[in-house]
């Protein structure tokens, strides 16, 4: 076993008892990289392995050890291209550090590369990046989910020992589930959006991707917390988040909806979720169904507020600044042209949806309806949180689809994350654990909780994990093509 | 037919930093120099109020009587142009800061329909060879949005709430307003109706950014719209621009032009919630306000209307005059120096000299220790070198002759000097008396004080003829 094969939390023990170094650590993960990423294609860029190996050197004593990190594209990191997956920021160096990667830095992590997405972080399958898509590790022929599909890629090939994603709809979680990894999506406001190049600016939120849920959990102590940078950050400085996992969850009352589990599940995935509901009893904790009952509506009002939110947010990209100024003929031509080059379908699909819903005269109908559906829909979590601890779902309705499978079907695409996208429309905290197989592919495990209740969460994700036996078989090696590989990937 | 006028006023808030971000607000730098990635609008910078932008905003909404709402709403504007880095400008939409209020002119009370705050955009340059650049300096510099009623009858009556706005403002140190500089910036809305009936199509003029402009401007329009209505024809809904060399308004869109600026909450900004306390201590920390200060000027000091308005325009100088006054309470005297002296001293700088030293100088005239002439050279010198009348009186030895006994020598020396004035004053020219008067107070280098002096002149010379 590989040391890149290890958790976070492991190797800084190896690290502390010398029985490791950062130059074996370093070693094993561009070994991966170099067999794997020509297949998977998880990294748009890669730091310079010298450079990385001093910098971790020069960080070894600090709690995270120099271990290297590999970052979702869309979160500014200096040193690197921050592309988003986009044609218009392909040379885009950004000037400053996110909170997130200072944060990081500061506890002494490294950054090994910068992972692919959907362009914008707009899409659930990764082939919505301007550059490549990212493959499944355990299968190359199927989606790694997304958007933060190359982080949840890189962390199952073990090209990563952990990355950071962004969630808007489910962009950690639903790639996770379909990679076999864990995937965590803290309460709204936890940790500083400032640097995270905005999508859904009131859904945003970033989180770790890891091996097991103590890597989650360790992450997230050290990302969490209030940033004055961030007008929407809120309190949660100095939690660590490791402390509590192991105090388990005897007397716990975890709720089923009964709208998730009532269509588009397969016999074989509604059988893994009986198989998590029996090892949640043993645990000691009480299952009971209870009712979301706004959930159908979940889909259009994400796809209404988040679209009228990039509509916004991506207007800077007009061709004034930044790369791709496709025209010059006139101003209008300049950002009509700048645009038409420099988004792809999706992104554009999104800004004429988001767009349209904010229209003079259709904003009440749009919009603003959408807004009050938010509300209800959480509210039904505050009334189900009344009588239940926890909430338990799949992550994702099926396990990972093939390429190109749903590219011409958006709403299909759109459905991907239909178990995912209430607790982000609720801003509450979320993770997807690996819950075992489906037609022989990794099947997540969607735990919900309480707003700021990120350790309860944690608790319950980490029985889990211990009780349901050893992470997933090893994705299988990606066989077959192998080309000559450049030092800096990407476009 | 009666004339409709609303204005919209663009304030520019007189904080250190701008609105959402560290930067200086000052936008005098090089080009850019005072820019970071929020104000730039650089991908996954956010947002952060600045408390001061806020609590001037305040101020001025409580000068104008507006309730200043306990929540409200950032909202963003959307729209393309090269000076708006992020595609959208942080205003306020539905939930504004204020709203009501009014402003006084000349007894009447026009309304205010709200107050906002929001976010300046970037400077265009156009160079010579037709490229146009963008400076950022002026990005994010913290704005307040005023919006009147349609409640102004003449073009001259904007431009005097204007003015009011302006004095306002400055007197409660919210904004220097200075046009020339853009820190005062206002559009015009106007429309003619038939007395009594509904309000007429109203065309908008943009960036009327002088005095003279609005006037002119609103005078040019309403000229324009009473000629077209008088005619049979329509006016058509337009937003203009004032072409102030060729005096007349240009049309630059339609309404079916008009954007659509798909406003909606900033989601990267909470709701900004104003606390009772806070409220009341801005209130306080309000000065008197200048309706309120003419008010009480004319009931306690019973000066002439035109001295009221001039000495309440800016605050320093009305504070100045109430403090000499408590020294030296002869309001119509201080006035009269003030507003001769002191006002024409102070165009060349900074008043130096202080209320307590002025109003010393005043005494010393009033008790004719010193002449008038004198007391202005002493005013003159004292604000010029910034040193201390006494001081100055110390040196110079300027405290006037009011000694009869001290006089009467001067007096004798210049009779004898001028037979030839005296012989023409006694043979009934009665200028040779101000001659005389003239060489008494030369011959004393202005000290002599010249109504005893007169009274020597005219004892010694005896009756004239006439």
């Amino acid at each position: 076993m590989g040391l890149n094969e290890r958790s976070l939390h492991e190797l800084i023990g190896l690290l502390e008892r010398g029985e490791a170094s950062l130059e074996e650590i370093i070693h094993d993960l561009y070994r991966a990289i170099e067999e794997k990423d020509n297949s998977i294609r998880a990294y748009l860029e890669l730091a310079d392995r010298e450079e990385l190996l001093a910098q971790a050197r020069a960080n070894a004593s600090k709690p995270l050890r120099g271990l290297p990190i590999a970052i979702k594209d869309n979160i500014s990191t200096v040193g690197f291209r921050t592309t988003c997956g986009s044609r218009f920021l392909r040379d885009f160096e950004p000037i400053y550090d996110a909170t997130v990667v200072k944060r990081l830095k500061a506890a002494g992590a490294t950054i090994l590369g910068k992972t692919n997405l959907d362009e914008f972080a707009m899409g659930s399958s990764t082939e919505n990046s301007a550059f490549f898509p990212t493959r499944n590790p355990h299968d190359l022929e199927r989606v790694p989910g997304g958007s933060s599909g190359g982080s949840a890629a890189a962390v199952a090939a073990h090209e990563a020992l952990a990355a950071l994603g962004s969630d808007t709809g489910g962009s950690i979680r639903q790639p996770a589930a379909l990679c076999g990894v864990v995937g965590l999506k803290p309460t709204y406001g936890l940790v500083s959006r400032y640097g995270l190049v905005a999508f859904a600016s009131s859904l945003d939120q970033i989180g770790p991707l890891t091996k097991d849920v103590r890597d989650a959990a360790l992450l997230l102590s050290i990302i969490a917390g209030r940033d004055p940078l961030d007008s929407t950050s809120i309190d949660g400085d100095n939690v660590d988040y490791t402390r509590e996992l192991g105090e388990g969850i005897r007397g716990f009352r975890i709720g089923l909806p009964r709208e998730y589990l009532r269509e588009g599940l397969s016999e074989e995935a509604l059988a893994r979720v009986e198989e998590w509901k029996a090892i949640f009893k043993d645990l000691g904790a009480e299952l009971r169904e209870i009712s979301l009952p706004h959930t159908e509506y979940a889909i259009p009002t994400y796809y209404l507020i988040a679209s009228a939110e990039a509509s916004a947010n991506l207007a800077r990209f007009d061709g004034v600044r930044y790369t791709s100024r496709a025209s010059e003929e006139s101003l209008e031509e300049l950002y009509s042209a700048s645009r038409d080059r420099g988004f792809g379908p999706e992104v554009k699909r999104r800004i004429m949806l988001g767009t349209y819903a904010l229209a003079a005269g259709y904003y009440e109908q749009w919009y603003g309806k959408a807004q009050r559906v938010r509300r209800l829909i959480k509210e039904d979590f505050e009334r189900a949180f009344q009588e239940v601890e926890l909430v338990l779902t799949p992550t994702s309705p099926t396990p990972a689809f093939k390429l190109g499978e749903r590219v011409a079907d958006p709403l299909q695409m759109y459905l991907s994350d239909v178990y995912t996208v209430p607790a982000s429309l609720a801003g509450l905290p979320a993770i997807s654990v690996p819950g075992g197989e489906v037609g022989g592919l990794p099947f997540g495990l969607q735990l919900i909780a309480p707003h700021l209740q990120e350790g309860r969460l944690l608790r319950a994700a980490y029985a889990f994990e211990r009780a349901f036996g050893p992470r997933p078989a090893r994705p299988r090696a990606p066989g077959g093509r192998r080309s000559q590989r450049r030092a800096r990937t990407g476009p | 037919m009666e004339t409709v006028i609303g204005l919209e006023i663009h304030v520019q808030l007189k904080t250190e930093t701008k609105l959402f971000c560290g930067c200086l607000a000052d936008s005098a730098g090089p080009p850019n120099s005072r820019t970071c990635p929020v104000c730039l609008g650089m991908p996954g910078a956010l947002p952060v109020p600045n408390k001061r932008a806020v609590e001037l905003a305040i101020r001025a909404a409580l000068a104008f009587h507006c309730a200043v709402h306990a929540s409200s709403t950032f909202a963003r504007k959307n729209y393309f142009y090269p000076d708006l880095p992020k595609g959208y400008q942080i205003s306020q939409y539905d939930e504004p800061l204020a709203s009501g209020g009014w402003l006084e002119l000349e007894g009447r009370r026009i309304g205010l329909r709200r107050l906002h705050l929001e976010e300046d955009a970037a400077k265009l340059v156009h160079t010579e060879d037709g490229r146009t650049l963008v400076d950022f300096n002026r990005a994010g510099v913290p704005l307040i949005e005023i919006v009147t009623a349609p409640e102004i009858r003449s073009p001259k009556e904007a431009r005097a709430l204007l003015q009011a706005v302006r004095r306002t403002l400055r007197y409660i140190g919210v904004s220097d307003c200075d046009m020339e500089e853009g820190q005062l910036r206002c559009d015009a809305n106007i429309s003619l109706r038939q007395e009594g009936s509904r309000a007429g199509t109203r065309t908008e003029i943009k960036n009327l950014n002088s005095l003279k402009a609005l006037e002119e401007a609103l005078a040019y329009e309403e000229a324009r719209q009473r000629a077209l209505l008088e005619a049979g024809e329509e006016v058509e809904q337009q937003t203009l621009t004032w072409d102030a060399a060729a005096g007349r308004t240009i049309p630059i869109r339609s309404k079916e032009e008009a954007e659509d600026y798909r406003y909606f909450p900033e989601p990267d900004l909470p709701p900004l919630l104003i606390g009772s306390e806070w409220l009341d201590e801005i209130r306080r920390g309000l000065p008197e306000l200048p309706e309120a200060r003419r008010r009480r000027w004319r009931a306690e000091y019973g000066l002439p209307e035109y001295d009221i308005e001039v000495l309440t325009e800016e605050r320093e100088i009305a504070d100045y005059f109430e403090a000499v006054v408590r020294l030296y309470p002869r309001p119509k005297e201080v006035s009269n120096w003030m507003m001769t002296e002191l006002l024409r001293l102070a165009k060349e700088g900074e008043i130096r000299l202080g209320p307590a030293d002025f109003a010393q100088i005043l005494r010393l005239v009033g008790e004719g220790k010193l002449n008038r002439a004198a007391g202005k050279g002493l005013l003159e010198e004292a604000f010029r070198t910034g040193r201390s009348p006494e001081e100055l009186l110390a040196e110079r030895d300027l405290l006037q002759i009011s000694d009869a006994a001290e006089l009467s020598g001067a007096v004798s020396a210049v009779l004898a000097e001028n037979p030839q004035a005296v012989a023409d004053y006694r043979g009934g020219r009665e200028q040779a008396l101000s001659f005389l008067l003239g060489q008494v107070m030369r011959k004393t280098e202005g000290k002599a004080d010249p109504k005893l002096a007169r009274a020597l002149l005219l004892e010694r010379l005896g009756p004239n003829r006439t």
